[in-house]
């Protein structure tokens, strides 16, 4: 009780676990998000993301643990008493209203001065880019269109908290892009604290400055994005953002925060652990970390060389991903940019080719 | 519809033996009735159809249209109530445990399993001066005044004797019994929107800041509109055309529309008049749903009852 408010996180789970019947869908979760943070939930789908995001908006009660927000267990606070605002899954605009209508009805609900209303409405329809659309009814509107009506109506509240269950999914890529920078900007403009679900790990990479990744309920690592990627500490974390090569290994002796191990095709190394826990594993390589030759193996020094025949390469447009077999059968993937406009032809299926890796590429990562 | 239309022998099997039910026994009644609304009396039993104006004339007696006028706010007083009961009724339905609803709803079409005529009988039971209402306030007094009796107040508190309240033979009772057999009518249609409804919005509005009552008249409310016009047109339309409820429950002076045309096919023997005035509540009716229909229309996308 010494700490300054500054430094209370905006929200604190302490050992929750949520159970529907038989099914766990948050499991023993303690977590602690800080003040103003952009802070992302990543996960498979079902494995409870909006089950916490439900906590927080108060309408799902732990099965056991507590729920703070700013210090104040949630227990008995009902969801209108509390300074948090959820843009729902579902959208939930509703359906009798127009746009400036469900809008201004969080404003109207509340003690918000009369004069007040009319301006913030239009401040934030503008946010959002739906100008001109304010006297329209939800089924006029298209899918997206109806997303930033949600986001607009959480967002006019100025919350302490923003809870955003999948915000972006129905929009295009060009329109999601644009309001990732947008919802960015609003964050360290207006700084709430925003909690964002998503499928997409692009999008929580690139928005985001912490990172959740859960599986089957449980919280797997949390980390700011490029930690996550350069540094997950479990198989499934590296699976699930980007893409990753694994090895499975034998650990031969811990020395500190390295690992000396035994890898089928890269032999004996010395490679970095991803925490302190990690005793046994699985190494990974990331793509595009992975030196490709197509023609005379010509090592860097200190490089691993693994022997691969080329089954696909897919083409991505900025980059290529070429899908490799190696010499025990084993499926590789590397990633290269085409920095070249002009096509030099792709090598066709079935050539062979020499991979080069950096052992200090490799990370040994919990299972 | 344009599949069944490729298929005319499966379209005309489905639909003749419920088109020729209709016509048969709705349709053919019924003009037998319009044209014995243009009829004279001749002798006891026959009738002449002499297209006379006469019977409709005699429909704007200035008694006939008080009483016109009765029934309409007896009615109107009837549904309002159905609707303010059935309302909660169906909210607390669509909210209650998915194992217990199909045993609720049963419980609100029971009553159907039951004669009309039973079941308003048994209102009497409960109402009369000797019914179950009085006997259990006749209780009620009995310990009140054991109770004060030792103070010596028995008798300024609770009176001297127990007078029984006249619940029945007036148009409270009439209104109670519409009430009552009309309920259901009122829960289901009402129920059924209502179970429709998106959960999420509810929640949204709790999240926006609203509470319970605030959510009850912005979001549900006008999200059970459907429902509850639906509602409203099956309590109001019955409730106007009773005779059987005011007949048994009501007094003297609760005499309805219904009641009027009833004694006309029955002890007045004046079918011509009879047949003109249900055929000016069926106007009334119909100009009733024209209105609602045309203020549907008017609202758009959302009056789609
Ligand atoms: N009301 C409920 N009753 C029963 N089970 C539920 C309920 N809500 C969620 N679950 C279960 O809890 C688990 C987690 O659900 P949740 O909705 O939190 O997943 P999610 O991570 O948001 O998934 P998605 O990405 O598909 O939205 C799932 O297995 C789901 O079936
Ligand atoms: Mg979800």
């Amino acid at each position: 009780m010494t700490e300054t408010p500054a430094q209370t996180p905006i929200v604190t789970f302490e050992n929750v676990t949520k159970s529907f019947g038989r099914t766990k869908a948050v499991d023993g979760v303690s977590l602690a998000i800080p003040r103003n943070a952009f802070f992302a939930l990543l996960g498979p789908s079902g494995c409870g993301k909006t089950t916490l995001l439900r906590m927080l908006g108060g309408f799902e009660h732990p099965t056991s643990g507590r729920v703070l927000i700013d210090g104040e267990d949630m227990a008995d606070v009902p969801p209108n008493r509390r300074q948090v605002n959820m843009v729902f899954q579902s959208y939930a605009v509703f359906p009798h209203m127009t746009v400036a209508e469900n809008v201004a009805y969080g404003l109207k609900v509340t003690s918000v001065p009369r004069a007040e209303i009319g301006p913030r409405v239009e401040e934030a329809i503008a946010m959002v880019r739906l100008d001109g659309m304010a006297a329209r009814k939800p089924d006029q509107l298209s899918g997206g269109q109806r997303q930033r009506v949600a986001l607009a109506r959480a967002l006019v509240k100025r919350p302490k908290l923003l809870l955003l269950d999948e915000p972006l999914s129905a929009l295009d890529k060009k329109l999601r892009e644009e309001m990732q920078l947008e919802l960015v900007r609003l964050q360290t403009e207006v700084g709430i604290t925003f909690i964002i679900v998503t499928h997409d790990q692009e999008e929580a990479l690139g928005m985001a400055s912490d990172i959740a990744v859960m599986k089957e309920g449980r919280i797997l690592q949390i980390a700011p994005p490029r930690q996550l990627y350069e540094h997950p500490t479990r198989r499934f974390v590296a699976e699930f953002i980007g893409a990753s090569n694994s090895f499975e290994c034998e650990v031969l002796g811990i020395e500190g925060g390295m690992a000396r191990v035994r890898a089928p095709l890269l032999g004996e190394l010395k490679v970095e652990r991803a925490a302190a826990d990690v005793r046994a594993g699985t190494l990974i390589v990331r793509p595009e970390k992975m030196r490709m030759d197509f023609s005379s193996p010509d090592p860097d020094p200190g490089e691993v060389l693994v022997r691969a025949v080329i089954d696909q390469i897919a083409y991505f447009g900025d980059l290529s991903i070429v899908y490799l077999t190696a010499e025990d059968g084993r499926r590789l993937q590397c990633s290269r940019y085409n920095v070249n406009r002009i096509d030099k032809g792709d090598p066709p299926p079935g050539t062979p080719c020499t991979i080069g890796i950096h052992p200090e590429d490799l990370l040994l990562v919990g299972d | 519809m344009e599949s069944w239309r490729a298929q005319p022998a499966v379209f005309w099997a489905f639909v003749l033996p419920g088109a020729l039910w209709l016509l048969l026994f709705f349709i053919a009644p019924l003009a037998l009735i319009w044209l014995l609304a243009f009829g004279e009396r001749v002798g006891p039993v026959e009738i002449d159809i002499t297209w006379t104006l006469a019977n409709y004339a005699g429909v704007f007696d200035p008694v006939y249209i008080g009483l016109f006028g009765r029934s309409l706010w007896v009615a109107t007083v009837a549904t309002v109530l159905t609707l303010v009961i059935g309302l909660p009724v169906a909210l607390a339905i669509s909210f209650a445990p998915a194992r217990l609803k199909p045993l609720i709803l049963l419980l609100i079409i029971l009553p159907f399993w039951t004669n009309i005529l039973i079941r308003t009988y048994a209102m009497i039971a409960v109402l009369r001066s000797r019914g179950f209402v009085n006997f259990g306030l006749e209780y009620i007094w009995q310990l009140g005044t054991a109770v004060l009796a030792p103070f010596g107040l028995d008798e300024a508190v609770m009176g001297a004797r127990f007078v029984p309240l006249e619940l029945l033979y007036n148009n409270t009772a009439v209104i109670f019994g519409i009430v009552y057999v009309y309920l259901p009518f009122m829960v289901l249609p009402l129920y059924a929107t209502l179970d429709r409804l998106d959960r999420s919005l509810l929640e949204a509005s709790l999240d926006l800041g609203a509470g319970q009552v605030r959510t009850f008249f912005s979001i549900i409310v006008p999200l059970a509109r459907p429902g509850i016009v639906s509602g409203i047109i099956l309590v109001f339309i019955p409730a106007l055309g009773t005779f059987l409820i005011s007949d048994l429950l009501g007094g003297t002076d609760s005499l309805l529309i219904g009641n009027v045309i009833e004694r006309q096919f029955k002890a007045a023997n004046n079918w011509p008049l009879g047949a003109a005035m249900s055929f000016v509540l069926l106007y009334v009716t119909f100009a009733i749903l024209a209105i609602r229909a045309w203020v549907a229309g008017r609202e758009g996308g959302l009056g789609k009852a």
